[in-house]
């Protein structure tokens, strides 16, 4: 066994970390666009944010399949999870329930994941998007449930058309994905109900 | 999980999320949907207030809140101001909630339309179509027959524009205050295993008719013991003659009023016997 | 007045104490023991069980101890105890045919091997009073000193009675065996399960799992959709309310369901229950727990893939619960209605009002509720019915040569 593979730890006090975690994640999803600390006092394994894992650590379990890319998949974190959450890591990004996804890469679309039914619209994937920085990239304005009038993020890093296909995915509703954009320890929440005004 | 449904609740204003629903120490029908939403939120930071009619003191939020006390080690408080979270049955309190508060109401029948048609698929393939015509159907009828719509209560709301919702059997008086309110707002049907959520500003709106808008009832005498008008009032029994007063029904408001020197009519010696 | 709702805290701690006190009853009468309870009200404690959906004999006597007896109050708490409990793992599905029988009955064979074997039933009890019961208790020796069947304690006499006199020589064909290993001649190791029988010839609906074998639905841990599954319904009967169960079985039979169900058998007994730990890969015997089964055996005319054949109606409970598992047999197989093409025309066809009906605790909940406070919504009732008649009579009052409608 390389030093690669050991698997770091998970929660030191699961009830009290999960739940300050879901806090931030059901605030960041029921305020979208504001900037949520999801410190779970864990050392993430290589390739996923700190945050990105705390949001896993507290959501995912045996019952919702999670995609990662291949590279992560095949790596520290694809064991790290499979040992702490014991969810299933599946190749097929429309069979996932949690997905990870680098903001950056071209593959895979926003529209390959599972955008539930219409009898069931909450079957659908949650993404983690991880970004270069929560900050500091194009603006983008958003207006919907959730905030107030309207409020502007400019999350760095991510791929060209991205928002256009946030914007595609907010046509659809209420069928969609539901995005949580991670960087360090922070998230910014964009739930399918979000409408992105243009770019600025 | 819990957690995941209420994160996809909050996702799909209004949209009813199936949840595998955990037996609980306190009867289905009692507040088990709203307490396993609570017990889902709630940490060490949080202040709990739990309102059953608008009352802290009756008999179910009592024992509710002692529930958390022991469980959860929480702060619990009767002040609606002083509160991160706040579960209630039947009302919601006559102060504005704001940013960062959490009111989580118990639900008894989720389903908006289960009394126009009691089977879910049927129910579940209206919602998917939008189809809600039944609704107004049945709204009509009521103005047909009494002149005005007879829906009182867990009177149905339209969210984001989108969902047809039920407010759970609050008083259509507190409708309005669900529109773009500044909480989050966490609605839990244990029995029936389902959650469903408004984010804050959210639009939420009553169904009615152009020519019947809806309105709230309006009562013709301040609350006898703090003097407030524009609240909701309970209808206390004075006698059997016939005599009769009304009084805050949330007893949280009228006790602060009173503290700030308002006096209904029937103040002085009411307030001594609930002394 | 308004002091009325105040003081919650304390009269809600009163009523504890209060409960405590009608519970213990006249403290010169005994007080009743947990095992008293398990051994001697079996089938209650069997209920209990069923409903409180736990195998655990003792905690279903302690549930009925502490609900003074009230059956759904006891299953409300073995469910919320059962919830608190780790989850280790799923065991292997039971064998009922390798069951260590102690009753065994079929309707729709004279004999057949390994016989019938009646066992401890009170279907051949007159329904008349034994007022012995009514003594002081006697030594354990005596026949009658106890009811309970589940340590192999032999019933009354008069069951013994009445089973000799139905048997004949036990070689001969259609012999009756009053009951299980008390008997000298033991029973046949051998005891074919009657639908596998008829099975073999290819007369009965075969059991095919699903694609994949997957694992069962749990009910308790996952939201139900609709339709449902049979192992759902399967599921939600086994936790049904037997009462429930009962009504809708015999609405069955009187035509709202249309079924023409024969008992292929009825079987109590022991089974072993085993469990593969993930890290030794074997199986290990956990025990055993009892069981009865009832299999339905009906009719069903075939279509043009099927040829005509038997359908099953299957029924399973913890303890000896016959018209438990006899009942659910019945309403099993009228909820194959939709995979048999039939008309679900009938409740007990229905899976969506039969799942959402038959907990007990979910029902007892929900009806309970009602004697909760509701004034704020009664308010609002009140508030509309009288703006509604004062607006009749003032518009009655305004159109005086109208004639009033004829009350409404």
């Amino acid at each position: 066994m390389t030093t690669d593979t050991l698997i770091g730890p998970g929660f030191s006090d699961p009830v009290f970390q999960s739940q300050g975690a879901f806090r931030a994640l059901l605030a960041a999803l029921a305020e979208p666009g504001t900037r949520q600390g999801v410190a779970g006092g864990i050392t993430p394994p290589d390739g996923l944010h700190a945050a990105t894992a705390t949001a896993l650590l507290t959501l995912a379990d045996y019952e919702t399949p999670i995609w990662l890319p291949s590279v992560l998949r095949d790596g520290a974190a694809g064991a790290w999870l499979r040992f702490h959450c014991g969810s299933v890591l599946v190749s097929e990004p429309g069979d996932a329930a949690f997905a990870v996804i680098d903001g950056a890469t071209i593959d895979p679309a926003l529209s390959a994941f599972d955008a539930g039914t219409d009898q069931f619209p909450d079957r659908s994937t949650t993404i983690i998007v991880q970004c270069a920085a929560l900050d500091g990239g194009e603006t983008v304005t958003l207006t919907g449930p959730g905030i107030a009038r309207s409020r502007q993020i400019a999350p760095a890093g991510l791929r060209p058309g991205f928002w256009a296909e946030v914007a595609a995915n907010n046509d659809a509703y209420p069928l969609g994905v539901d995005l949580l954009l991670s960087h360090g320890d922070a998230v910014l929440g964009l739930p399918r109900s979000t409408r992105i005004g243009e770019a600025l | 999980m819990i957690r995941r449904a209420l994160l996809k609740a909050v996702a799909v204003p209004g949209y009813q999320v199936p949840f595998g629903s955990r037996e609980m120490p306190l009867a289905r029908g009692w507040g088990t949907g709203g307490i396993q939403v609570t017990a889902a939120i709630i940490g060490p930071a949080d202040t709990l207030k739990v309102i059953d009619q608008g009352a802290d003191d009756t008999t179910n939020a009592v024992s509710i809140r002692a529930f958390f006390a022991k469980v959860a080690e929480v702060a619990t408080t009767t002040h609606t101001a002083e509160a991160t979270i706040i579960q209630t049955r039947h009302r919601i309190p006559e102060a504005k909630l704001t940013e960062g508060q959490v009111l989580v109401y118990q639900v008894p029948i989720p389903e908006p339309l289960r009394f126009l048609e009691p089977r879910e698929t049927e129910t579940r393939k209206m919602h998917a179509l939008e189809e809600y015509g039944l609704m107004h159907v049945k709204l009509y009828e009521d103005i047909a027959r009494h002149g005005r719509i007879a829906t009182t209560y867990a009177y149905p709301v339209k969210v984001e524009g989108r969902y047809v919702m039920d407010p759970s059997p609050t008083p259509k008086f507190d409708n309005p205050k669900m529109h773009m309110s500044e909480a989050l707002q966490l609605f839990g049907a244990g029995r029936e295993k389902r959650i469903y959520a408004v984010p804050p500003y959210t639009e939420v709106v009553s169904l009615d008719f152009e020519d019947q808008p809806f309105e709230i009832q309006h009562f013709e005498d301040p609350c006898a013991l703090c003097g407030a008008e524009g609240v909701y009032l309970d209808e206390v029994i004075l006698d059997d003659h016939g005599g009769h007063m009304f009084v805050c029904s949330d007893t949280d408001n009228c006790e602060d009023r009173r503290a700030h020197g308002h006096r209904g009519t029937l103040a002085g010696h009411a307030l001594e016997a609930a002394e | 007045m308004y002091v009325a709702v105040k003081g919650g805290e304390a009269a809600i701690l009163a009523t504890h104490d209060l409960v405590a006190e009608a519970r213990r009853g006249d403290a010169g009468v005994p007080e009743i023991s947990v095992a008293q309870i398990r051994e001697q009200q079996g089938l209650a404690c069997a209920r209990v069980m069923n409903e409180g959906s736990l195998y655990d004999a003792d905690l279903a006597a302690l549930a009925l101890k502490q609900a003074q007896g009230d059956v759904i109050e006891a299953a409300f708490l073995m469910r919320a105890y059962r919830t608190t409990l780790p989850r280790f793992g799923s065991s292997e599905p039971v064998d009922t045919a390798q069951m260590a029988i102690r009753r065994r009955v079929s309707a729709t064979y004279k004999d057949l091997p390994g016989g019938q074997v009646l066992g401890p039933t009170y279907d051949y009890t007159h329904r008349l009073f034994d007022f012995a019961l009514m003594d002081e208790p006697r030594p354990a020796s005596s026949p009658l000193g106890g009811e309970g069947w589940g340590e192999g304690r032999q019933n009354g006499e008069g069951l013994t009675e009445t089973a000799s006199l139905l048997s004949s020589d036990p070689a001969a064909p259609g012999h009756l065996l009053p009951h299980g290993e008390k008997e000298s001649a033991p029973l046949d190791a051998h005891m074919p399960r009657v639908p596998d029988i008829l099975g073999a010839e290819g007369l009965m609906e075969p059991e095919i799992a699903p694609e994949g074998d997957p694992r069962p639905f749990d009910l308790t841990r996952e939201p139900v959709s609709f339709p449902a599954d049979r192992d759902v319904r399967l599921q939600a009967m086994a936790r049904g309310d037997e009462g429930f169960l009962l009504g809708l079985g015999y609405s069955v039979q009187r035509g709202f369901g249309g079924n023409h169900p024969f008992v292929g058998e009825i079987r109590v007994g022991e089974v072993s229950v085993e469990f593969i730990p993930e890290e030794l890969g074997f199986a290990v015997d956990l025990g055993e727990i009892t069981l009865t089964e009832c299999q339905m055996v009906n009719q069903f005319a075939g279509s043009k893939d099927v040829p005509p054949q038997f359908t099953r109606g299957y029924g399973l409970a913890f303890g000896h619960s016959e018209r438990k598992a006899m009942s659910m047999s019945l309403v099993d197989r009228a909820l194959k209605a939709r995979e048999f093409g039939e008309a679900a025309e009938y409740p007990a066809q229905q899976d969506e009002f039969v799942l959402y009906h038959s907990d007990n605790v979910e029902a007892a909940g929900f009806v309970e509720h009602l004697k909760l406070p509701h004034y704020v919504d009664f308010q609002g009732e009140l508030e509309l019915i009288r703006r509604i008649r004062r607006e009749r009579e003032a518009r009655l009052a305004a159109e005086p040569e109208t004639l009033p409608e004829a009350a409404e």
